[in-house]
């Protein structure tokens, strides 16, 4: 035992025991980062988007942007009112349609329609669009957000399911900005 | 008595805790360092305490259920016995706790307490303020109101820029695609776990290093910190100028946290809790979200950096403030610690104190909103309408049906996004008045598309009549050269 290159018993059991603790915490792991990840990873392949009607073609009188609101498609028992969203639905003409999303492309505040001078408001930092959704001014670097939308058998229909975020998925966000910098 | 004795006898025969709290209590402390300065630390611990025990009392009532939170607040408001004193002690205590928390680090870096060897109490420190916000954040969530609601999605907003993890990061935060029930089951475990948990973690890790390495003596000009001589210095100054920490120095201690609850008391009483505002609907979107006082700053520099500017001081410069506070005892962790001799760093104190304290003050009256409601509801003052012709009228009229008012004041009221218009006719010309109302510019939307000709007319007619009695318009003198005397008077 006074010999420096052996392993004493104790200590080979102690070593073991750190190892089978690393590999027992290790596989672990899996299944606990798999657990908090899985926000994330259920909605890489846009499995949260689904297309939600928002009504029929005439509720939407052409030439005019209505406010719209649809049911989130993905809803879990304990969500309440948070799953009811609104959008802003704008029929230019016939079966021609843009929907954006109320949230600023600066950092998503609610923007507000106003039809008499054809501008979308945001009331936090100012941002402005015009009734293309395009930007007029404050700090927004873009235009709106735009949802996806068809219309099928008279009814409006939009592919949504995420909350617009500037950096979001492209999927969700239509056109890329036109001052893109 | 004598059975008090031995049952004290019965527990410390097991427990063996009555020498070190002696030690600890007893321990010598510079008897300068028993001064109303050195009071801020213990009292955010206190006013810390008093978060546990009120947050555990709403705990007892308080539903983390999106669709039942707003309402379990409201029946804590109204239905519970003093539940909106609990609720409002709970939030005030909050803005004290960040109050407190901040002056103490104030003084902790004039006073030089950063520096050797007390580097590793500083960076504790850095992490309790940043788990402090994180709190007063997570709390602000918890308060599932419509303010909760949109700070969320400013919160996503942000965190979306970062780069390619972006998204992921927002998924995460909010744990699934929107913000909905999860969001608020996991600030609620943020909120009421896991910060609490590391805080309570830090601050025993603080304290400790605080006992260990004794209080920071009181800074003198000259008194140098050297790496080498510093511990036997400080031995030597408790030693020959020490007195017991307790009583010598806590009764401040005990004084300053005791007015410091009763003033957390007193706010609670007059002014009440805070909200909850309206519910967290995201169909209702007349709202004009704000976050609470000590992130007022943070709105404010968000409203103001040019859009280029933003996404990188928001994504760079918190990692760079944070890198800079956890470096700063290494980068001076020797020499002078009196502010007498620091210069620098009573200017950063005062710089930074100025730019928080003026952007918290923009931000309470947000001068870079639209005013949602000014064009329908602020009529336009009647010094500007009397005496004035159809057409001018006719040019108010379209200044307020279009909205104009939202952002640009006359007499006083109306929106301060852009500039004030009382006096505007003298800025600018006719023709610069066309122009900037139809093709806009300078951070102003273009209205041609929405002004008939007419409206134009009117409105530029109207905003021709808008300077200061005996200060005439604007004009383009060549204007008048080229059509003759005839030009463009009225």
């Amino acid at each position: 035992m006074s010999n420096e290159n052996t392993i004493s018993r104790r200590s080979l059991f102690m070593k073991l025991g750190i190892l089978f603790n690393g590999l027992v915490a290790t596989a672990l792991a899996v299944p606990i980062v798999r657990f908090l990840l899985s926000s994330v990873t259920r909605g890489r392949a846009s499995a949260y988007l689904s297309w939600v009607p928002l009504g029929s073609v005439s509720d939407f009188p052409e030439g005019e942007t209505r406010l719209a609101t649809f049911r989130n498609p993905y809803v879990m028992p304990t969500d309440g009112k948070t799953v009811d969203t609104a959008c802003w639905v704008r029929r230019i003409e016939g079966e021609q349609f843009q929907v954006f999303a109320v949230n600023c492309a600066h950092l998503g505040c609610p923007v507000r329609w106003f039809p008499q001078s054809g501008l979308f408001m945001c009331p936090c930092h100012g941002g402005a669009y015009y009734r293309d959704g395009s930007r007029a001014s404050g700090p927004p670097e873009r235009g709106l957000f735009e949802y996806p939308h068809k219309v099928e058998n008279g009814l409006v229909t939009i592919q949504a399911g995420e909350l617009p975020t500037p950096g979001g998925s492209a999927a969700l966000l239509g056109k890329k900005p036109p001052c893109a910098g | 008595m004598r059975w008090l004795a031995q049952l004290g006898d019965w527990f410390e025969r097991r427990l063996q805790i009555a020498a070190p709290i002696r030690e600890a209590a007893g321990h010598p402390v510079p008897r300068n360092t028993a001064s109303w300065w050195y009071v801020f630390g213990s009292a955010a611990l206190v006013v810390f305490m008093l978060q546990l025990v009120t947050g555990i009392l709403l705990a007892l009532i308080y539903v983390p259920s999106a669709g039942e939170a707003w309402s379990s607040l409201h029946s804590i408001n109204n239905d519970v016995t003093l539940g909106w004193f609990i609720r409002a002690l709970h939030g005030w205590g909050s803005n004290f706790m960040v109050a407190i928390v901040l002056i103490h680090m104030v003084q902790v870096f004039l006073f030089g307490a950063y520096k050797f060897p007390r580097e590793l109490t500083w960076i504790v420190g850095v992490f309790l303020l940043l788990m402090t916000l994180g709190m007063a954040f997570s709390g602000q969530v918890l308060r599932f109101d419509q303010d909760a609601y949109w700070g969320l999605g400013i919160g996503a907003s942000i965190a979306s820029r970062v780069p390619i993890i972006g998204p992921a990061i927002v998924k995460l935060m909010l744990g699934g695609p929107i913000i909905a029930g999860a969001t608020l089951s996991r600030f609620f475990a943020l909120h009421v776990f896991i910060i609490p948990g590391m805080l309570i973690g830090f601050v025993c890790l603080h304290l400790l290093m605080v006992l260990k390495l004794g209080i920071n003596e009181w800074p003198m000009p000259g008194r140098i910190v050297k790496r080498a001589t510093y511990e036997a210095e400080y031995h030597e100054l408790t030693k020959k100028d020490g007195a017991p920490f307790v009583p010598y120095a806590i009764w401040k201690d005990m004084f300053f946290a005791a007015f410091v609850l009763l003033a957390v008391a007193a706010c609670a009483i007059y002014f009440g809790p805070f909200g909850p505002t309206g519910q967290p609907d995201p169909t209702i979107i007349q709202t004009a979200p704000k976050p609470d006082y000590f992130f007022l700053w943070l709105y404010a520099v968000l409203s103001l950096l040019p859009p280029s500017l933003e996404t990188p001081a928001l994504l760079i410069g918190p990692v760079l403030v944070i890198i800079a506070l956890l470096l700063l005892p290494f980068l001076s962790g020797e020499g002078e610690k009196s502010w007498r001799r620091r210069p620098i760093a009573v200017l950063t104190v005062l710089l930074l104190a100025i730019m928080l304290g003026t952007f918290t003050r923009l931000a309470q009256s947000a001068p870079w909103s639209p005013h949602m409601n000014a064009w329908s509801g602020e009529p336009v003052p009647d010094k500007y309408l009397h005496g004035t012709t159809a057409l001018e009228r006719q040019g108010a009229l379209v200044f307020q049906v279009k909205q104009c008012r939202n952002c640009h004041s006359l007499g006083d009221t109306g929106g301060q996004r852009g500039p004030s218009l009382d006096s505007v006719a003298v800025r600018l010309t006719q023709d610069q008045l066309i122009r900037q109302v139809i093709q806009g510019g300078g951070n102003m939307p273009a209205y041609g598309k929405n002004l008939s000709p007419a409206e134009t007319t009117a409105l530029v007619t109207f905003l021709e009549t808008l300077h200061p009695a005996g200060q005439s318009p604007a004009r383009d003198a060549a204007r008048d050269f080229v059509l003759g005397q005839s030009g463009n008077q009225h």
